[in-house]
């Protein structure tokens, strides 16, 4: 191997977006084919600067587009080889087309989405519009809460994804500049862990194998593409879930560091409780600490995997909490929110339903405060008392102007 | 180490080892296939190739069959270079990092796609190929038509062809705007080789394909491709229609070497006068009715002024 390796201290003080570049620099990807957004770029950016210092090898392709990087990391990803990116929000908007046809051609692509809001009006602050609008599109998607998260959950992807099994691509999720670019204390693997545990990238149906040609890409209309798109799901639904607890089971015992599919606090007494993704799931569980001391039993069940979604998980989660209130950060323009129908399709045929109500929070880098969280948690405890919902069961918070409520 | 392949006359040539089947779902008549065979058979090395979305794809890897017997990639209609780029990025990583199975091998890079996924959808793709300078082909199947889809217009779509959102009709003659001039956009890019070739002239094209094999970088390829769908001639006379493309001038046969040093690689004995093109096809038989006909008198004047230009170019040798 004709590259460096870095000497990194146990604790490195690193942003989300450093501690996932330097999680793709271990885990030695071949081909980076990347676009420049806000606040995604540091990613690639650390990679180029890993490339250019003689601490990576392998083609740093600056294209175009976020299309045309998806498609480039598509091409290299059949040619048969480890491969990344980065984006946000209107890249990853433009690169919705690729997402589909990357998962569809079963091609282990780690995609780093640091989320912001979609336009109009532009933004470049943090919510989930993007992470909501390809949570259809066939790719496993891991959430990071802060940028040890965001380092770990890098090697969890690479080890599921390229799993011969698995095969399908994978999204790594952390909040726009609240993670991204946050510094925070990170604990490191060294290199040669790290690499060790992703290990070496195994080819299959490689292009480049000229003994063996492949066709990548086929035309299937009603004859087999049913056929195609449930096989895809049906792995996600039975085959991933294990892997990625696998994974979650192995990192542990290399790091000491434990993730789940669902991240529960609080929980097994709770009667109110929040369901959250992103930094949001850390404020929550302060709050929930704190309403405990004033005699609220609260909880946090924060996503760690949304694709697939842990529906037996969560439903294990909740089933014994009686006011749930979900938090979608993106605006569902006419519709409950994505989380809240999740959840509520978790718990409908629960024999005894807890009281579900959807908030929608943080648009465009809204702060999302202790206090918010205070209210909702407080409000919950009303729902329990009353044994109803006593608010409109959808309801945003922290808008100026009138209190807006739906439903 | 490369091998270029030595080919003494047409019936080796179309009997070589073939790496595109005959069994696949284009129409009879249909020249993609004549031009993706006489590229494929112009080098015995092995082949990376994609197709955007367009008649070659959706009629070649219908599943689960395939007319490809060599690596092959589809992701959309606008991305097949890029597609084929990404290809091209990871042989170069593998080779550096030594993880080659086959690493004596050296294979070409090949991106076909028609030309409404050149000139139009996959136009920034490709310029973004060009521009950075990865080693491969593009080869445009130009048949001047989106035919997958039906017969719209594209901006190859010459002045005066009716198609179905540009139709002829009481008040219209179809087609407003003149073709795009991509060998030339591409030229522009600085690239090693751009060249346009047609199927009927195969010397000609096996020689520029092989020439465009052995250069490293990238390498642009305009086609032309006669439609018997919708340029509406008789399937067996693809090669007639072909014919009169290029001995009329309508289709020039000219390469571009380092984006400046331009070549004209056919001139015909007996020019053709544009009109007898044009007869051949039901896509422009509007353009014979009195009113239309200074139409044709103006294509003829296009031709003729382009063949000068392009005359000038060559000798002028900047």
């Amino acid at each position: 191997m004709a590259f460096d390796k870095m000497e990194l201290r146990d604790i490195e003080v690193w942003d989300g977006n450093f501690a996932a570049a330097q999680a793709l620099r271990q885990c030695q990807i071949d081909v980076v084919a990347a676009y420049p957004i806000t606040p995604s770029t540091p990613i690639v950016e650390g990679y180029a600067k890993f490339l250019a210092d003689g601490y990576v090898e392998g083609e740093f392709v600056m294209v175009e587009s976020e299309h045309a990087a998806m498609s480039g990391c598509i091409g290299a990803s059949a040619a048969g080889g480890r491969v990344a990116t980065a984006t946000s929000s209107q890249g990853y908007a433009l690169m919705v087309e690729t997402l589909y046809q990357a998962s569809g051609m079963r091609l282990p692509i780690i995609l780093n989405v640091v989320n912001r809001a979609l336009a109009s009006p532009l933004n470049v602050n943090g919510d989930h519009s993007d992470m909501y609008l390809g949570r259809d599109s066939g790719w496993i998607q891991l959430n990071a809460y802060c940028p040890q998260d965001a380092y770990d959950l890098n090697f969890i992807a690479f080890k599921v994804a390229e799993n011969h099994e698995v095969r399908l691509p994978c999204m790594v999720h952390q909040d726009g500049f609240m993670t991204s670019h946050t510094a925070q204390g990170v604990k490191t693997l060294t290199d040669d862990a790290a690499y060790g545990f992703v290990g070496d990238f195994k080819a299959m149906n490689d292009m480049l194998d000229f003994e063996h040609p492949v066709t990548h890409g086929v035309q299937t209309e009603e004859d087999w593409h049913f056929e195609h798109k449930a096989r895809q799901h049906s792995d996600l639904m039975t085959k991933v879930m294990p892997k990625i607890q696998d994974a979650f089971d192995a990192f542990e015992k290399l790091s000491g560091r434990k993730y789940n599919i669902v991240e529960k606090y609080d929980i097994d007494d709770a009667d109110v409780c929040v369901v959250c993704m992103g930094t949001s799931v850390e404020t929550a569980r302060e709050v929930a600490t704190e309403m405990r001391a004033k005699g609220i039993k609260a909880g946090v069940v924060g996503l760690r995997v949304i694709r697939p979604f842990p529906f037996f998980e969560i439903q294990e989660a909740l089933k014994g909490v009686k006011a749930i209130a979900t938090l979608d950060r993106s605006s569902p323009n006419g519709a409950p929110g994505m989380l809240f129908n999740e959840v509520a399709g978790c718990l409908f045929n629960l024999d005894k339903r807890p009281l579900l109500s959807g908030k929608i929070y943080g648009l465009g880098g809204r702060d999302l405060t202790k206090k918010h969280l205070v209210d909702l948690y407080t409000e919950l405890q009303a729902n329990v008392d009353a044994g109803k919902v006593t608010t409109q069961l959808q309801q945003f918070i922290g808008v100026r102007g009138p209190k807006l409520s739906f439903l | 180490m490369s091998e270029m392949k030595n080919i003494k006359n047409l019936k080796e040539f179309s009997t070589s080892a073939d790496r595109f089947e005959g069994a696949n779902l284009l129409c009879p008549g249909c020249a993609h296939s004549i031009i993706v065979r006489e590229v494929l058979n112009a080098t015995n090395d092995d082949l990376v190739l994609s197709a955007s979305t367009g008649c070659l794809e959706v009629c070649t890897a219908v599943y689960p069959y395939t007319s490809w017997d060599a690596s092959w990639i589809h992701i959309g209609f606008e991305n097949g270079s890029t597609a084929v780029a990404g290809a091209e990025a990871m042989y170069k990583a593998l080779k550096t990092k030594g993880r080659l199975k086959q690493p004596d091998r050296n294979p070409k890079f090949v991106s076909f796609a028609g030309d409404g996924a050149s000139y139009d959808i996959g136009f920034q793709w490709i310029s973004g190929c060009m521009e950075r300078g990865h080693n491969i082909m593009h080869v445009v199947l130009d048949n001047e038509v989106y035919a997958n889809t039906g017969g719209q217009r594209s901006s190859s779509t010459p002045i005066g062809s009716s198609t179905t959102t540009a139709p002829s009709g009481r008040k219209s003659y179809g087609e407003k705007k003149n073709k795009k001039d991509m060998v030339s956009i591409m030229a522009s890019h600085h690239i090693p080789y751009s060249a346009q070739v047609a199927p009927n002239k195969w010397k000609d094209m096996v020689k520029k394909i092989q020439y465009g094999f052995s250069v490293d970088g990238p390498v642009f390829i305009n086609a032309v491709s006669p439609c018997t769908t919708e340029w509406k001639f008789d399937p067996k006379d693809t090669m007639l229609l072909t014919d009169l493309a290029t001995d009329s001038l309508v289709f020039p046969l000219y390469e571009i070497i380092d984006g400046h040093e331009l070549n004209i690689t056919y001139r015909p004995k007996n020019v053709v006068p544009v009109e007898e093109y044009l007869a051949a096809q039901g896509r422009f038989k509007h353009l014979f009715k009195d009113e239309y006909k200074y139409l044709i008198t103006e294509w003829q004047e296009r031709v003729d002024a382009k063949w000068a230009m392009l005359q000038r170019r060559e000798e002028a040798r900047v």
